[in-house]
C-alpha cells in the first residue's frame, strides 16, 4: 500500500467536499515529475484560472515542454483553486500546491503567471495571498520565489506592476530560459534582490517595473516617466521568435473532462488584415507561418503521444495561410476517416471556406461561424474590414446548401462612431442570412447571433477612443433583443458589467493596483465568470481609491497624451496606429498587408531577425542586406 | 471478424476522482496511444468497442476493475500488452489481459457483486464497529430511501465483516451488483453513522457470474 504524505492525507479529506475534485490532483499522462531534490531551478507555470480552462494553454504547454526540457530545470504547474477549494485550503491552512510534486509553490524559485487576459488579475491575488506570498513586489525579500508574467495582457503591464517581479514580452519561448540563467547566475553572486532585477532589465523582453516611475499631471494623465538610473532602458521591445520552432509534442492528457481536449497546433502567428480593434492582430506582427510537412509531422507525433480525437489548427486568421488548400487535402489524407475531428477557426467569409471545412468533413452539428463584426459599409470602413452584405449572403447561402443547418455569426457593437442604425443593421443581416436559410432548407435554418462589446485596447489604433458607456451598450443590446427573437434566431451578449472591468483594466494604470488589491480584498474572484458578478465590488474599491472609472473608459485620449503602456514596444510604431486612427476617421480602408506594406514598424524593430530569417515564411518584405561599410 | 479480451485494472490515487465516462475516455485514448486496432460501432456517431463492467463511484480506489474491448484483430496478450507498454496513464495499472469467448452477454450484466475494504482516517472503536456490524447482520430488512426511492438495503448485504489491520479497524464488505440491485458502501457506512469523507474505500474485488465462465 502507498504511503501518503501529510499533504495527501489532508487533502483526502477535502477533496470529497469540493466540486471536480479531480482538478487538483494532477497524474496526468505526459505530466513530467522530476527528481526534486535533484534539481537546481524549479519553475512553477501558473494560469489563474481554473482547471478546466488553464490545462489546454497552448503557452503554458510550451514552456512546460521547454523547461522540462532543460536538465537543471524543472516546471510543474498550478491553477486556480475554485471558490469551494480556496475556502477548504483557507480553513486547513494548507498553501496553494504543485499539481506535480504537491509542493507549496513558495518552495519554488520561479513563479510565472500567464495573464492572457484581464479577468483574472483578482486570481492572480489570490494565488499569491493561498502560497503565504505578499501581494506587493517591493515587500518580498530574495527568500521569495520571483515573480514574473507575460501574456496578450501584459503588453500593458501598469495596473498589475506594484505586484510583479518582472514582466516577459511577447513571446515566451526563448525568453523564459534567459531569465532562468540569469536567476541562476545571480543567484550565485550573493546579490541583493535589487541586484537580481537589474540583471533582469538587461534581458531584451524584460521589463522591471519597479526601474519605472511614472508621474501623473494633475488632471491624471501621464506626465513623464522616469527611470530608477541611465542604465534602464527607455523602451522596452517584445520579444519574437525568427521562426516558430517550437511545436508541443506532449500535450498533458487530463484525466477528468476539461473545455478543450485536443492537440492545438499553430499554423501561423500574426495577421495581415489590420482590422483595427484587433489587439492580437497588432501585438502578434509579424506573420511567421510554419510549413506544412512542420504541421503534418507535428499533429502525426502529438497524436501518438496522446491519443487525443480532437486537433485544433490556430491561427488569427486561417484563410490566410498560404498554403491552406495544400494543408487541408493533406490533413485529410493523413487524418481524415480515423474517428478525428479536425477544426480550422477564423475563416474569411467566402464560399472557398466552405470547400475547405466539407474537406475537414466537419461534423455539420455544430454549425458554421462567420465574423463579419459590423453590419454596415460605414463602420465596416472604420473598423477596416470590408466584407460586401452580397459576399455575407453568398456565402450564407451556399453553406446550407452543403447542410449546415445553423450560422453562428460574430458582431461587435461598441465601436467608435457608432449609431443605433449600425446596431439595428446587424439584426436586419441576421435575418436576411436566416432569410436565405429558410429559401434553401426550410424552417430547420438557423442563425446565432454572438454580439460582444468593443474594448478599446492598448497598442491598437482605437486606444485613443472613449468606450461606449453602459446606458448606451444596454441600449443597443435591447434593440437587438427585441429584434432577434423568434423562431430561428438565437443572440448572445456580453454583461456590460463585464464589459467595464475589462475596459477599466486594458488600459488603466498603476494608480489601478489599488482597486485591483481593494476589489481582491472584498472579495472579487473569478471577474470572467458570468456567475460571479463582482460589480459593485469594484465600484466601491474605485471610490476607496479615490479613482474615476469613467476617467478609463468614457474619455477620448489627447493625441499627443503619453499612455501608461508608453515604454512598452510590441515592434509597431505609436505613428502608425495613429494615422490607422485617423484612416478611420476619414473611412479609409487599407488593404492586407500581404499586398503592400504599410511601414508599421515591425520591419525596422526586427531587421536584424528578418535578415537571419529571409524567404516566405515571414509575410513582411525582405531586408536588403547592405554592405557594411569600411 | 472481431475478437473480444478482458482487461482487469487497478484504480489509484491518481484517478480517483475520474468519472466513469472519463475512465471510459482515458481508455480510450489510451488504446489509441497503443495504436490497438480496437473496433468501432457502425453508425453516424461511430464508439469504440469498450465497455467497463460496474461503475466505480468517485472518489474510491480500486484492485480489480474489469473492461471488455474488442480489436478488429487476433492479437496475442503479450503483443496487446507490448503495445501498451508505457502507453497508460499513471492512474491505471493492468493486472491481467485475457481472450474471451464470443457471444457473451454485457459485462454489465455479468457482473453480480463487487467487495470493498474500507479504512477510516479518523480513530474508531473496534467494539463499537463490531456491535453495530452483528447488528446489520442480524437484522432481517433496513429500510432505507435513496434518492427518492425507498429500498431495503439488507438483502444488497452478502457479507460484511471486521477486521484489525496495522492496529486499525478495517470493514470488508460484499455487495450485490446486479441490474437494479445495487448495493452502495456509502449507504451501509451511513447506517454505521460514519461520514464518506472519513474514509478511504478500496474495491478489491468485482465478482462475475461464473455462468459465463469466460477465459479461452
Amino acid at each position: 500500500m502507498k504511503n501518503f504524505s501529510d499533504l495527501e492525507k489532508q487533502l483526502e479529506q477535502i477533496l470529497p467536499l469540493v466540486e471536480k475534485p479531480g482538478r487538483y490532483v494532477g497524474g496526468e499522462y505526459n505530466s513530467i515529475i522530476k527528481d526534486w531534490d535533484a534539481i537546481e531551478t524549479k519553475i512553477a507555470l501558473i494560469f489563474p484560472d481554473i482547471y478546466d480552462l488553464g490545462l489546454s494553454n497552448l503557452g503554458i504547454q510550451i514552456l512546460y515542454e521547454r523547461i522540462n526540457a532543460q536538465e537543471n530545470m524543472l516546471a510543474e504547474r498550478a491553477y486556480s483553486p475554485w471558490i469551494d477549494m480556496e475556502e477548504q485550503l483557507r480553513e486547513h491552512n494548507i498553501p496553494l500546491f504543485s499539481l506535480e510534486s504537491k509542493r507549496a509553490l513558495l518552495d519554488f524559485d520561479l513563479l510565472g503567471f500567464s495573464l492572457p487576459y484581464e479577468t483574472l488579475y483578482t486570481n492572480a491575488l489570490t494565488i499569491l495571498n493561498l502560497s503565504n506570498i505578499p501581494l506587493h513586489a517591493n515587500e518580498r525579500g530574495s527568500d521569495y520565489p520571483l515573480i514574473v508574467a507575460g501574456g496578450h495582457a501584459t503588453y500593458n503591464p501598469e495596473p498589475m506592476a506594484q505586484f510583479f517581479d518582472a514582466f516577459l514580452l511577447g513571446e515566451g519561448e526563448e525568453i523564459i530560459l534567459d531569465v532562468i540563467n540569469e536567476y541562476n547566475n545571480w543567484r550565485t553572486s550573493q546579490e541583493a534582490k535589487e541586484g537580481l532585477l537589474l540583471r533582469l532589465s538587461k534581458i531584451d523582453g524584460v521589463y522591471v517595473p519597479s526601474l519605472y516611475h511614472p508621474i501623473y499631471q494633475p488632471d491624471g494623465t501621464m506626465q513623464e516617466i522616469q527611470y530608477a538610473n541611465q542604465q534602464v532602458p527607455k523602451n522596452v521591445t517584445k520579444r519574437i521568435l525568427g521562426k516558430l520552432a517550437y511545436i508541443p509534442k506532449k500535450f498533458i492528457v487530463p484525466s477528468i473532462g476539461v473545455v478543450h481536449n485536443r492537440i492545438a497546433i499553430e499554423i501561423m502567428r500574426g495577421c495581415t488584415r489590420g482590422c483595427r480593434f484587433c489587439h492580437a492582430g497588432m501585438i502578434n506582427r509579424p506573420v511567421r507561418e510554419r510549413s506544412v510537412e512542420e504541421i503534418i509531422a507535428g499533429i502525426e507525433e502529438a497524436l501518438d503521444n496522446t491519443g487525443f480525437e480532437e486537433i485544433a489548427l490556430l491561427s488569427l486568421s486561417s484563410s490566410d495561410y498560404t498554403n491552406i488548400v495544400d494543408l487541408v487535402d493533406r490533413i485529410g489524407e493523413h487524418f481524415i476517416g480515423k474517428n478525428l475531428t479536425v477544426s480550422l477557426p477564423s475563416l474569411r467569409i467566402e464560399t472557398f471556406s466552405i470547400d475547405l471545412m466539407e474537406k475537414l468533413k466537419e461534423s455539420r452539428q455544430g454549425g458554421f461561424t462567420l465574423a463579419p463584426e459590423a453590419a454596415t459599409d460605414r463602420m465596416r470602413k472604420i473598423i477596416n474590414k470590408p466584407i460586401s452584405e452580397e459576399q455575407l449572403l453568398t456565402t450564407a447561402r451556399e453553406i446550407y446548401k452543403r447542410g449546415w443547418l445553423t450560422i453562428k455569426l460574430y458582431f461587435m457593437i461598441g465601436h467608435p462612431s457608432e449609431t443605433i442604425e449600425d446596431v439595428a443593421a446587424i439584426a436586419e443581416l441576421c435575418k436576411k442570412v436566416l432569410a436565405e436559410g429558410y429559401k434553401t432548407v426550410g424552417k430547420r435554418a438557423k442563425v446565432h447571433a454572438g454580439v460582444s462589446t468593443f474594448v478599446p485596447k492598448p497598442h491598437t489604433p482605437f486606444q485613443w477612443v472613449s468606450c461606449d458607456d453602459q446606458q448606451t451598450i444596454r441600449e443597443k443590446q435591447t434593440l437587438l433583443r427585441n429584434e432577434l427573437r423568434g423562431p430561428g434566431l438565437k443572440l448572445n451578449w456580453t454583461d456590460p458589467r463585464e464589459t467595464m472591468l475589462e475596459a477599466w483594466l486594458s488600459r488603466g494604470d498603476r494608480r489601478l493596483a489599488q482597486v485591483i488589491e481593494l476589489a481582491w480584498q472584498n472579495g472579487a474572484r473569478f471577474d470572467a465568470w458570468q456567475d460571479h458578478q463582482n460589480y459593485d465590488i469594484w465600484m466601491s474599491a474605485f471610490d476607496a481609491a479615490g479613482l474615476s472609472p469613467d476617467f478609463y473608459t468614457q474619455r477620448a485620449r489627447f493625441s499627443d497624451e503619453i499612455f501608461p503602456w508608453e515604454h512598452i514596444n510590441p515592434g509597431v510604431n505609436k505613428s502608425y496606429l495613429f494615422e490607422e486612427y485617423q484612416n478611420s476617421l476619414k473611412l479609409e480602408l487599407r488593404n492586407d498587408c500581404r499586398e503592400q506594406c504599410y511601414a508599421c514598424g515591425i520591419i525596422q524593430t526586427f531587421k536584424d531577425i528578418r535578415q537571419e530569417n529571409p524567404g516566405t515564411s515571414w509575410k513582411c518584405p525582405e531586408v536588403k542586406i547592405r554592405a557594411r561599410a569600411e | 471478424m472481431r475478437f473480444r479480451y478482458r482487461l482487469a485494472y487497478t484504480k489509484n490515487e491518481l484517478m480517483r476522482y475520474t468519472s466513469n465516462l472519463d475512465v471510459h475516455k482515458s481508455w480510450e485514448r489510451t488504446f489509441r496511444r497503443a495504436k490497438l486496432p480496437i473496433a468501432y460501432s457502425q453508425g453516424y456517431h461511430p464508439q469504440p468497442k469498450i465497455q467497463l463492467a460496474c461503475p466505480l463511484p468517485l472518489g474510491f480506489l480500486s484492485e480489480d476493475e474489469i473492461l471488455d474491448f474488442e480489436l478488429n484483430e487476433n492479437l496475442d496478450i503479450d503483443e496487446i500488452l507490448n503495445h501498451l507498454n508505457g502507453k497508460m496513464p499513471p492512474g491505471f495499472e493492468i493486472k491481467t489481459i485475457n481472450e474471451t469467448l464470443e457471444p457473451q452477454p454485457s459485462l454489465q450484466v455479468q457482473t453480480i457483486a463487487t467487495q470493498y475494504r474500507i479504512e477510516f482516517l479518523e480513530e474508531q472503536s473496534f467494539e463499537k464497529l463490531q456491535i453495530q456490524s452483528q447488528q446489520i447482520l442480524d437484522s432481517t430488512s433496513i429500510l432505507r430511501e435513496r434518492r427518492g426511492k425507498k429500498y431495503d438495503l439488507r438483502p444488497l448485504i452478502e457479507a460484511l465483516s471486521l477486521l484489525e489491520e496495522d492496529h486499525k479497524p478495517t470493514l470488508r464488505m460484499t455487495l450485490s451488483a446486479r441490474e437494479s440491485a445495487t448495493g452502495r458502501p456509502e449507504e451501509v457506512l451511513d447506517e454505521l453513522g460514519i461520514p464518506l469523507n472519513k474514509t478511504r474505500i478500496t474495491r478489491e474485488k468485482t465478482v462475475l457470474n461464473p455462468a459465463f465462465n469466460a477465459g479461452k
